[in-house]
């Protein structure tokens, strides 16, 4: 079944022309229309136009396209809604944003276009990114793949649980606190952050401007290098992205990891931390020092305070950033006497719950009198953050902790109380305050103790993180640890009630 | 615990959100709840610590003073809830 390859699979297939791009377009289609009435990871998806894209990489095909210059071509690729595809709806999962389509490509679509992909659907994300559980979009809540009574994380859930349900060989989603790896943790797939200013920003609606970075959803460590390979690389429309040579990360999976020094900061091994996470992370720290890697204790003494400190810069950046969405020029507009009514009217119709909240929020921090005490003290904190990691990479080659505290929690558990929400994204939060790389992949799985399917086991995540630029290191323990564990193979399972659970394993 | 001159209203209007009285209850009471978490950021020493804006800071990032393409004009409007004459069309600003 073509929808259950991975890109390696796949461009093999096609390149050997015993597949079209067409019938793994079809196969991925088909599969949505099985699926994606429980899983709910699409806000939308133009069938005609996924089928003429895959069209016509048949004839780039026919015509003898060369994959090395083209390694997606053929290869279906879903979009979080938060990137701008030309002529395609941009919501960013709001209602503010009314019916807009986009009139440009980000530079990353211009990318996966160059590189042949596919770029079909808009994948289900919490509104304007802002969220850890995909319970925030206005237009439907996304499910996990594994228990789809759990939440598949955020803000990126869309992209995380699409490549798990394998409605898509591959997705892109973007990162800000943690927005790709905790949801590709909680969904059993591999999600990437690249270090800050390594991925263009154009044509990504700009949550926290410092903070945000977009990375790949993929189902192995292989696919995550490719991808990365592909969207990477300075681009003058981003002022913030930085002139770094893209090294080819695809050759970074040597298979050998000895002499590599991993850190175990010991802030975060704390309470809250569920203990099948900590079992499941312990052992894979077990099986790196197999392969050769040592383990050393590292301090991050600032830890503690990452949170507060990013709800203060990320909420303040927020609220600088959706400023623009007023009603003058795009979107849904909510008429007033006068435009300061327009905006008050447009936007308070417009934006859901969390994201006034987060307004409010960076708009109080910025205000006159209050700057000195909550921003710029924040950004002196933040200071302190990237030096303790700065200074922990001067001991080890990476940093490895557990991606989440829990597995995936039920729907509405935590919905009701933004601040327990924005406390489980304590593992992956420091990063983006560093700007340094991360990345996720599937170590292992929990037995929830009120198992709501006959064969329920969610999936736990290991976060790796990196030096600056130093992706390659966290490929190469990645693919390591991946190709000797069996967890990359498994794929989730459907509802009871769903065919797919018979599905027939790839060929 | 919470900040103690949150004023829900006032920054409402700074933001130029329009809340309902529920909305304002609510978010005012999260909100509360929120900063006197944050709060814990002042037992943080910061004697001398320069503030990070941004992770790797570029700086003068220029181009040539060149004309390039950019969105025409249609595509600029394609989006717009109220356009004429190849304008946006808002509320009345200047009495």
């Amino acid at each position: 079944m073509l929808h259950r390859l991975t890109i390696a699979e796949l461009t093999a297939r096609l390149a050997r022309r015993e597949v079209s791009a067409r019938d793994a377009m079809q196969a991925c289609l088909d599969q949505v229309a099985r699926v994606d009435g429980d899983i709910k990871a699409f806000i939308s998806l133009s069938p005609t136009d996924a089928l003429a894209q895959a069209d016509a990489a048949d004839q780039a095909i026919a015509a003898g396209a060369d994959f090395s210059a083209q390694p997606l071509l053929g290869v279906p690729i879903a979009l979080k809604d938060v990137l701008a595809v030309k002529d395609q709806p941009l919501n960013c999962a709001s209602r503010i944003l009314g019916s807009f389509t986009s009139p440009y490509d980000a530079t990353v679509v211009t990318r996966l276009k160059a590189a042949g992909a596919i770029i079909f659907g808009r994948l289900n994300m919490d509104e304007f990114a802002m969220g850890s559980s995909t319970e925030n979009s206005a237009f439907q809540t996304t499910r996990n793949p594994w228990d789809t009574s759990r939440i598949p994380g955020g803000s990126s859930g869309g992209s995380a649980a699409a490549v798990a349900a394998d409605e898509c060989i591959a997705s892109l989603g973007s990162d800000t606190g943690g927005s790709i790896r905790q949801p590709a943790a909680l969904c059993g797939c591999v999600g990437l952050k690249p270090t800050y200013g390594r991925v263009s920003r154009y044509g990504l609606v700009a949550f926290a401007s410092s903070l945000d970075q977009i990375g790949p959803f993929t189902k192995d460590v292989r696919d995550a290098a490719t991808l990365l390979e592909v969207i990477s690389g300075h681009d003058p429309r981003d002022a913030t992205s930085i002139p770094q040579p893209v090294p080819r990360y695809t050759q970074a999976l040597t298979g050998d990891i000895r002499g590599l020094r991993l850190g175990l900061p010991k802030e975060f091994m704390v309470g809250g931390l569920d203990p099948e996470v900590k079992r499941a992370v312990d052992a894979a720290v077990t099986h790196l020092q197999s392969l050769g890697a040592t383990v050393h204790e590292v301090s991050l003494p600032h830890t503690d305070h990452d949170v507060a400190v990013y709800y203060i810069i990320a909420t303040a950046e927020a609220s600088a950033n959706l400023a623009r969405f007023d009603g003058v020029r795009y979107g849904a507009r909510v008429e007033g006497a006068d435009p300061l009514e327009m905006y008050g009217n447009t936007r308070g119709a417009g934006f859901g719950a969390e994201v006034k909240r987060r307004i409010i929020l960076g708009t109080y921090v910025l205000s006159s009198g209050y700057y000195d005490a909550y921003y710029l003290r924040a950004q002196k904190v933040r200071t302190l953050i990237r030096q303790d990691y700065l200074r922990a990479f001067e001991q080890v080659d990476a940093i490895i902790t557990p991606t989440t505290p829990t597995p995936a929690f039920r729907l509405g558990e935590k919905a009701g109380d933004p601040l327990q929400m924005y406390l489980s994204d304590i593992f992956t939060i420091g990063c983006n305050l560093a700007g340094i790389p991360g990345l996720s992949l599937p170590c292992g799985f929990a037995k929830p103790s009120q198992p709501s399917t006959l064969n329920s086991q969610l999936p736990i995540g290991l976060q790796l993180l990196g030096k600056p630029f130093g992706e390659e290191t966290l490929l190469r323990l990645a693919h390591a640890y991946e190709q000797s564990t069996p967890w990359h193979r498994e794929h989730a399972l459907c509802p009871p009630a769903n065919p797919c659970m018979s599905d027939t394993p790839p060929d | 615990m919470s900040a103690p001159d949150f004023d829900i209203k006032y920054v409402a209007h700074l933001a130029r959100l329009k809340l309902s009285p529920e909305e304002e209850t609510q978010l005012g009471a999260q909100l509360g709840n929120i900063l006197g978490y944050i709060e814990k950021l002042k037992e943080v020493d910061v004697t001398g610590v320069e503030p990070t804006a941004h992770a790797f800071p570029m700086v003068n990032v220029f181009r040539a003073d060149e004309v390039r393409p950019g969105l025409s004009n249609d595509d600029a409007l394609r989006n717009a809830p109220k356009r004429a004459s190849g304008l946006f069309v808002v509320p009345k600003v200047v009495e």
